[in-house]
């Protein structure tokens, strides 16, 4: 859908109520659509599963920076402490792990809070100056009071007509375009 | 005729209190928290709190400035006492941070409601107490340009920090603590920012708020991993803020100086902090939510929630203070009877008494629901608290060194002006930060009041 070097995005219906776009979202996946996405002023239960999106890696990733992170906390006291600066007090034994916890465990909640903010980032593709369904006007309330819910364009069902039609058909206040200008 | 009024005390009303005053919508509380940032204007009460603030802080450079002129003698530490004013208010100012990963943390995960409008700047809190309590280390250093020797790095000299020193485990503690405490902080803030950036009015706003909220765009799929990452951190910032006073406790436990060599002392530390950090927490409540207008948000709900953590956690403290004199003559070991006994009547037993009263006695009151209910004496009493944990820190760090196992070792601590600028100077540090953030981000987290508005109307559907 090329047309004067504006592309289609997609359509956005917006809605009042939290209920009223979780059934529109349902209602978008039972008619075929595909690719859907919704934006709402708090995060609402049930509403990633009603647009078809159930998993998120950020569990993995946090799970892998807390293994990397605890490894390298224990392992760089073994070696500095063990290997390449041994001490000999006392005849005491050089790895001693249990003095070794605290900064292992220090480095393993660290490691997995940055990959846990950083992978969550990343995966969300932030930061991102520019995205088309900020052109639309009234999306700036979807931070308040409104709930949106946008089938884009990329989806094999989108018919721009057809989408609009279908949006207002489950009591969407508002029915916008969302142009993306190259 | 009397009018017959409700009981104040009855169970029903208490339950019935709201974490969030009635009558509230999503619009209202976004336009209402927005506001204090966007669009009011400089209070005259702002601009002499920030002048007067700024001023302390100018003190706290100066202070610096000074001591690494002439270095740490200009302090009234010297053998035996080689900790001093440095190590007392480290330690406060960290225990004071506990109190914001607890409630951002630790409530968040046990699913309390009324955490909501007091987690954002009680974090800020957080952040602030621990800028100021990793000032006084590093300046005790003395040579604080040469901090970096602390790091584990590949070093010319062939070096590396003693990894069995509770000294090095504070390193990491702290800065993890702190790194973390701001990640966690800047996620919560990740919505709001782009709520500010959305509602901006000039130019600037939108530039700074824009670029600080990175284009989030309240996405279904962002919130979704947005969600799982808050729920990951909260879970890791829990056993985190344990460990960091526990790490802190073994600075003094580890040693083998009489009245710190203790396994009391984890435990009861991060009672101490919590209990002093929500003290702090209501001593910047209660003026933020006079200030601003903000008591339909921060309602006496979260003040009485707050007393009470408060009043629990001073009483493990109290439990701390009598296991210690317990195990002292309990152990029978003369040099704890001495150092125990030094305490009740040696030269510095004023701060100990002192400490007792504001810590122990005071908030005993906060059993009655009269004094948990009148803001003003909580105010005061918040105040007291916070200073019996600063003598607390004080007694355990000068009682014991100067009183150690051989009386030739014995000495006296008394500190100098340059030691009472530093200190004065961080509060005006924490206090110009507290300042310059309610003025530029949401004191209140406004998408989970939000949230809260939410949950509220349909449990109200619920009941009808």
């Amino acid at each position: 859908m090329r047309e004067h070097g504006v592309h289609m995005h997609g359509v956005m219906g917006e809605f009042e109520t939290p209920e009223q776009l979780l059934a529109a979202a349902r209602k978008a996946r039972e008619a075929g659509y595909r690719r859907i996405d919704a934006y709402t002023p708090f995060p609402i239960e049930g509403l990633a599963q009603a647009i078809g999106f159930r998993w998120t890696a950020v569990p993995l990733i946090t799970l892998l920076g807390g293994l990397g992170g605890g490894l390298t906390g224990f392992g760089l006291q073994y070696w500095v402490a063990a290997i390449t600066y041994p001490q000999n007090i006392g005849g005491r034994p050089l790895n001693s792990w249990p003095a070794f916890i605290p900064v292992t465990f220090e480095l393993t909640v660290l490691g997995a809070s940055i990959c846990a903010v950083v992978g969550m980032l990343a995966l969300n593709k932030l930061p991102q100056p520019y995205h088309p369904v900020f052109s639309v006007e009234r999306f700036a309330r979807a931070s308040t009071d409104r709930f949106f819910l946008l089938i884009e364009s990329r989806d094999a069902k989108f018919n721009l007509a057809e989408t609009a039609k279908f949006l207002q058909s489950v009591s969407a206040l508002h029915v916008d375009e969302v142009k993306d200008e190259e | 005729m009397s009018v017959t009024k409700p009981p104040v005390d009855s169970p029903e009303i208490r339950r019935l209190e709201p974490v969030l005053e009635p009558g509230h919508t999503y619009a209202s509380v976004t336009d209402k928290i927005a506001a204090v940032v966007l669009s009011r204007p400089l209070g005259l009460g702002w601009l002499a709190g920030f002048t007067l603030t700024f001023s302390l802080v100018m003190i706290l450079f100066g202070s610096i400035g000074w001591l690494v002129v002439k270095g740490v003698g200009i302090w009234g530490i010297n053998i035996p006492i080689g900790w001093g004013f440095a190590i007392v208010n480290f330690v406060w100012w960290i225990g004071i941070g506990h109190a914001g990963t607890l409630i951002s943390a630790i409530l968040f995960l046990l699913n309390q409601k009324w955490r909501t409008s007091i987690n954002r700047f009680a974090e800020a809190m957080t952040l602030f107490a621990v800028a100021c309590a990793g000032i006084f280390p590093l300046i005790h250093t003395g040579r604080p340009w040469m901090a970096y020797y602390m790091m584990p790095y590949p070093s010319t000299m062939g070096i590396w920090p003693q990894f069995r020193s509770p000294l090095i485990w504070d390193v990491f503690a702290v800065s993890t603590y702190g790194t973390v405490s701001l990640l966690f902080w800047f996620v919560g803030l990740l919505p709001d920012l782009a709520t500010l950036r959305d509602r901006a009015k000039t130019r600037w706003q939108q530039l700074i708020y824009g670029a600080l909220a990175m284009g989030w765009r309240n996405s279904a799929r962002h919130w979704h991993r947005y969600q799982s990452a808050y729920l990951l951190l909260a879970g890791l910032a829990t056993p985190l803020v344990l460990s960091v006073h526990t790490v802190v406790s073994f600075d003094f436990a580890v040693a083998i100086v009489p009245g710190w060599h203790t396994t009391i002392f984890p435990p009861y530390f991060v009672a101490g902090a919590i209990y002093s950090g929500f003290a702090m927490v209501l001593t910047l409540a209660i003026p933020l939510r006079k200030a601003y207008g903000l008591e339909d948000f921060i309602t006496m709900r979260h003040l009485d929630n707050m007393a009470k953590v408060m009043l629990a956690t001073g009483l493990i403290v109290a439990y701390g203070y009598f296991v210690e004199f317990f195990m002292a003559f309990y152990s029978g070991n003369k040099f704890d009877v001495f150092l125990a006994q030094q305490r009740l009547h040696g030269p510095y037993a004023h701060f100990y008494y002192a400490l007792i009263l504001c810590n122990i006695l005071t908030p005993q009151l906060l059993w009655f629901e009269k004094v948990r209910r009148n803001v003003a004496l909580l105010f005061v009493m918040s105040l007291i608290i916070n200073t019996g944990m600063w003598l607390e820190r004080f007694v355990i760090v000068v009682i014991s060194l100067t009183r150690d196992f051989m009386p030739s070792a014995w000495g006296r601590y008394s500190p100098t002006f340059w030691d009472y600028s530093t200190f004065i100077g961080t509060i005006g540090l924490f206090v110009m930060m507290i300042f310059l953030f309610v003025r530029g981000l949401p004191a209140i987290a406004i998408a989970e009041m939000r949230e809260l508005v939410a949950h509220e109307s349909h449990s109200k559907q619920g009941h009808e």
